[in-house]
């Protein structure tokens, strides 16, 4: 437990001290792509979907699996288009 | 099949990544760059996991990654940037009701083969993330329908509501308990998954039009936490760490939010403040009242503009409903050639969710570096000719200030007052989000441009071009 614990709290402060850098400008940008790493959890759906002997837990897997490829898919998707858009004054400069 | 040691290695390489890639957030110009590498890292996470495991069953895990890769993209690709807030609003749903459900799937493995629940740190963990996954998922799919307006903005209250969450929140724990103490887990489980989308339902239903940007910011920090919560069930550190730093992003979201409209988190999710604003609410006749505005006409405001040494645009989230953003830089592109200065001033909550108007300025082609956050452009008002206000109002109203009877008093506002000339673009005076009236339309260096937001600054471009 303890060990755990400490990854978690150490990285709430390393998330903290990286992202309070983050300009306004790029918060949506931030939300939509932090919120497809946050789909990390398909590493997990992926074993349960694979797994062999539960059918109940194989099933539930396979939904999970389905939802956090479209959170990680889409939201590293929709994140790069956004981003995509922003440019700095060059023609009129 | 390799081993577990290269596995973990893989695992810490994408938790870098995925530090890497947020660390580049931190500027327009690598950004991209950083959502990259943080795509990459979760590929090597996937690819990694793919061969750790006895792929017994390819067709599942295929097809699972096939559909949802699929969805995810036609989502990401169809999406109009006025509906971000509602894309991000579902997935984050889906992430959350992805968590919950992997560990789910542990336990039923557990019942299934019929393991001990010998670990009570995992055992917490699965309990943890079932509610906190489950409360996310429900919650973001009613901020889905509200943000997409496929439900009403308002906030919906009904009597006995607290008691209602009261007695939800407490069989959560009573379940929970009961868990512990040696009940039917299935059962229980099934109970305590459906107890938690009730919450989420409780929780968001009542939160009015004007609170959404806290709420959207406050599930995408629970859908980290989630993800967390199945790091400790799966004893996976790559889970962990990810879902900690996802849900400290989101927390300073929330804070963030919280700060510019100032509002305690506490007393958004006690709900009920700004709808729909509609044209019913008598706030700005009861204040027209012996006081007088003063309306222009387009060809006015355009010979003020083009004979202004500085002009601040200040666009709020009815710009973005009028779809005005192209018209807007047309007016700044013509005013520069001009000769004149022009920025823009955006308020944290111009949009509906953090950042969002610095996105639709960014697709109108608007370049980031004209773009300023309101501490660095509120002392530049007092030097600026004219303040053009464009389908703002709360973000401006100087009640905000020194009315302490106001709702939206002490909220941080955009000093637009100081400017010699205030131009408001608005389509009639009803008041903003808030419901709240503002007294700067009746100031002696206030003007009026009635109209549509579109069809006005269509009009001052061409007026400004004949100048």
């Amino acid at each position: 437990m303890l060990p755990y614990t400490t990854f978690f709290v150490l990285s709430m402060f390393i998330g903290r001290e990286v992202l309070s850098k983050v300009p306004q400008t790029l918060h949506t940008p931030l939300m939509s792509g932090s919120n497809a790493i946050s789909g990390i959890t398909i590493i997990g759906a992926l074993v349960s979907a694979g797994m062999v002997g539960g059918v109940w837990a194989k099933w539930i897997g396979v939904i999970a699996l389905v939802a956090a490829t479209i959170n990680v898919v889409g939201g590293f998707m929709v994140t790069d288009r956004m981003l995509e858009m922003f440019k700095k004054k060059s023609q009129d400069a | 099949m390799l081993s577990t040691g290269f596995i973990a290695g893989a695992y810490l390489v994408a938790a870098i990544l995925f530090i890497q890639g947020l660390k580049k957030l931190q500027s327009p110009v690598t950004a991209r760059w950083g959502n990259r590498l943080a795509a990459i890292g979760m590929l090597l996470a996937i690819v990694a996991t793919l061969f750790s495991q006895k792929i017994l069953t390819p067709a599942e895990m295929i097809g699972g990654l096939v559909v949802g890769g699929f969805f995810g993209a036609v989502m990401a690709k169809r999406v109009k940037m006025t509906g971000m807030p509602e894309l991000v609003a579902a997935f984050n749903g889906f992430g959350g009701l992805a968590s919950a459900l992997v560990a789910g799937a542990e336990i039923a493995r557990m019942v299934e083969q019929q393991l001990e629940f010998a670990d009570p740190v995992n055992n917490i963990g699965a309990y943890l993330s079932i509610l906190v996954g489950m409360v996310t998922f429900s919650g973001s799919f009613i901020a889905f329908l509200k943000l997409s307006g496929k439900m009403s903005g308002n906030p919906i209250q009904f009597t006995g509501r607290y008691i209602v969450l009261a007695t939800c929140a407490a069989a959560i724990v009573g379940s929970i308990v009961w868990i512990v103490l040696g009940g039917d887990m299935i059962l229980l489980i099934t109970i305590l998954a459906g107890l938690s989308l009730t919450l989420g339902i409780l929780l968001v239903l009542p939160i009015g039009g004007a609170d959404m940007p806290v709420i959207v910011a406050f599930l995408n920090a629970m859908s980290g936490l989630a993800a967390a919560a199945t790091g400790f069930v799966l004893s996976n550190t790559v889970l962990i760490i990810s879902g900690a730093l996802v849900g400290a992003s989101g927390m300073m979201l929330t804070g963030i939010m919280c700060v510019a409209m100032n509002r305690r988190l506490w007393h958004v999710l006690v709900g009920g403040f700004g709808g729909d604003s509609d044209d019913s609410s008598d706030g700005a006749k009861q204040l027209a009242d012996g006081r007088t505005i003063t309306s222009t006409t387009a060809d006015d405001t355009a010979i003020l503009l083009s004979y202004a040494r500085k002009v601040i645009i200040v666009p709020g989230y009815g710009l973005a409903v009028a779809q005005a953003q192209h018209q807007v830089r047309e007016l700044a592109d013509v005013l520069q050639e001009h000769g004149v200065e022009v920025k823009y001033a955006i308020h944290p909550v111009a949009g509906r969710m953090p950042g969002h108007m610095n996105v639709l300025l960014a697709e109108a082609n608007v370049p980031y570096d004209l773009l300023f956050e309101m501490d660095d452009i509120n002392r530049e008002f007092e030097s600026t000719d004219v303040a053009l206000v464009v389908g703002a109002n709360d973000v401006v109203n100087p009640a905000a200030r020194h009315d302490q009877s106001s709702p939206i008093y002490g909220m941080p506002i955009l000093n637009v007052d100081q400017a010699k000339t205030v131009i408001f673009l608005k389509r009639s005076m009803r008041p903003g989000y808030s419901g709240v009236p503002n007294l700067l339309f009746f100031e002696p260096n206030t003007r009026m441009l009635f109209g549509d937001a579109k069809d006005s600054v269509t009009d001052l471009v061409t007026e400004v071009k004949a100048v």
